[in-house]
């Protein structure tokens, strides 16, 4: 098994399996940190030495001490992934569609359970990213901190007293970091909430993402929610902002489902069983049915009508029915038709091992 | 809800935009995204929520900054990009960018984040000498609270600070 096969293999990383406070609505939290190194240019105009040099620097961060206290971690060079193991990473949000198809000299460093991924040369020379399972942004933030500070003891970062930590791109100057959660809303997307929720998000300066499948529309009622302003805040502001803009919306999302329950059991029952048996049984499944379904059967189990499939199944099946994963399963590149049908054939095993 | 751009496609991507102090919201589906994400060189895979922030930015210099930029063009001497081409680019080349295009940037950052100055996380090995200067601007605010309540002593005892964090600070 190669280095890289190890994180490419499997399609749920380790820090998934944990249980995170809220992981009935709240799938995970992340917390991402942008760092330049003083002298260098960014990424975008260094020469093909200086980026080479910016991965070696960062490289030899990985033999301090003091990182070995707090995970083992490897370093992949990209130039040594193929393009299917580069599309897992990104399936698996561990590195960005730009490191994966544009970078020069890039690598990324992951931690054993793949909870912290470091990008090289991206659009920045490090792009710190911690994932915790459930809500836990403060967490995140605590551990990207951590890992911050062993960088700046062994890099000179490009810091200035006014700007605060110089980024390439003007969205991300200040403290470099971006805090956001992925939160499944299904029933306030049910009950039509969701469009005025949305609205009132971005009112207080938040940014609100759909989750993608292979067409345009937002999948599965899973949205990506995180903040916009980097400049003149604080990253405890940041976060204390998001944090509570998102215990909110949690709430919310729990009314909305009590209220579903009470009001319209029936339905909602016939619902969720209905997806949970297409799932079970369907031959043929395009993406965007997957991710609907897959939405309805999380919702069952959080309404307690589904008992015998666990979260961490969902959670597989949403990485393990990407493109880059299925054709990694199968060995071999896939026509959309050929995909559909391995999707369908892959959820009915995973749900019926389950079950 | 339905994509503002194109009126036909659902809506995915939610966030306000801040145009001379007023905000608006957006809400534009991926594929108006991409399009608008598209103006970035270097990203046309790799389009995320930031990408089409800064995509959307409106770094048209208004008539007045144009004669300015004319009569001095500003270029980094580090890395060599000009204002205008960070312009279109909307990326900078190096740190030092930030120094050579200076207070241009501040009608920029205004409109993206609604403020100039960071206030965040300041790194150790750099970060002592701002730290005491930060307390030392904080000391000073709540210096002014004490006298203006006319509690001279605890006033008194705040300039004290100042003035050991002020040593410091002389001593480097
Ligand atoms: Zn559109
Ligand atoms: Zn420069």
């Amino acid at each position: 098994m190669t280095e890289a096969s190890r994180f490419t293999q499997h399609a749920l990383s380790e820090w998934m399996k944990g249980e995170g406070p809220d992981s009935d609505i709240v799938i995970s939290s992340r917390i991402r940190l942008a760092r330049n190194i003083r002298e260098y240019p960014f990424p975008m105009l260094a020469t093909n030495g200086q980026s080479k040099e910016v991965a070696e620097l960062a490289a030899k961060v990985l033999e301090s001490e003091e990182l070995g206290t707090i995970s083992r971690f490897t370093l992949l060079p990209l130039a040594d992934l193929d393009e299917l193991q580069r599309r897992v990473l990104v399936e698996k949000h561990l590195i960005s569609p730009a490191l994966a198809n544009e970078s020069r000299n890039g690598a990324v460093i992951l931690s054993d359970n793949e909870s912290i991924s470091i990008m090289v040369n991206e659009e920045d020379h490090l792009r710190i990213q911690c994932l915790c399972p459930g809500f836990q942004i403060k967490e995140a933030w605590d551990l990207a901190g951590q890992i911050d500070d062993v960088f700046e003891t062994q890099l000179e970062y490009a810091f200035d007293e006014k700007r605060g930590y110089m980024t390439s791109c003007p969205t991300n100057v200040g403290t470099g970091i971006r805090a956001s959660v992925m939160i499944h809303l299904p029933a306030l997307v049910l009950t039509q909430q969701i469009n005025r929720i949305l609205s009132a998000i971005t009112q207080v300066g938040l940014a609100v993402r759909g989750l993608y499948g292979e067409g345009s529309e937002a999948l599965g009622n899973l949205f990506q929610i995180s903040n916009q302003i980097t400049l003149g805040q604080s990253e405890e502001e940041i976060i204390d902002n998001l944090y509570s803009v998102v215990r909110q919306i949690i709430e919310h999302e729990r009314a909305a489902r009590q209220r579903l329950i009470h009001e319209t059991r029936p339905k909602i029952l016939d619902r969720v069983s209905r997806s949970y048996g297409i799932l079970s049984y369907a031959a043929i499944m395009d993406s965007k049915e997957a991710a609907q379904r897959l939405s309805d059967v999380r919702l069952g189990i959080d309404l307690g009508f589904i008992k015998n499939v666990s979260p961490h199944v969902l959670n597989e099946l949403l990485v393990m029915t990407q493109p880059g994963f299925l054709q990694q399963t199968a060995g071999e590149k896939l026509t959309p038709e050929e995909r559909d049908i391995r999707r369908a054939q892959l959820i009915r095993e995973k749900i019926s091992a389950a079950g | 809800m339905l994509c503002q751009e194109c009126g036909k496609k659902q809506a995915t991507l939610h966030f306000t935009k801040i145009l001379n102090g007023e905000k608006t919201e957006f809400h534009i589906c991926e594929t108006c995204a991409r399009e608008k994400g598209e103006l970035i060189p270097g990203t046309p895979n790799g389009f995320s929520i930031h990408n089409l922030l800064s995509g959307l930015l409106d770094f048209e210099p208004s008539a007045h900054s144009t004669v300015a930029n004319k009569a001095q063009p500003s270029r980094c001497e580090h890395c060599g990009l000009t204002y205008g081409q960070f312009s279109k680019v909307g990326r900078f080349g190096c740190s030092e960018c930030y120094k050579y295009f200076g207070d241009k940037l501040d009608p920029l950052f205004k409109r993206v984040h609604g403020n100039t100055v960071h206030i965040g996380k300041v790194p150790k090995r750099s970060g002592g000498l701002i730290k005491y200067k930060r307390e030392i601007d904080q000391l000073k605010k709540d210096m002014l609270i004490r006298i203006e309540n006319e509690e001279f002593e605890q006033a008194a005892q705040i300039r004290d600070q100042i003035r050991e964090l002020e040593k410091k600070v002389a001593e480097g």
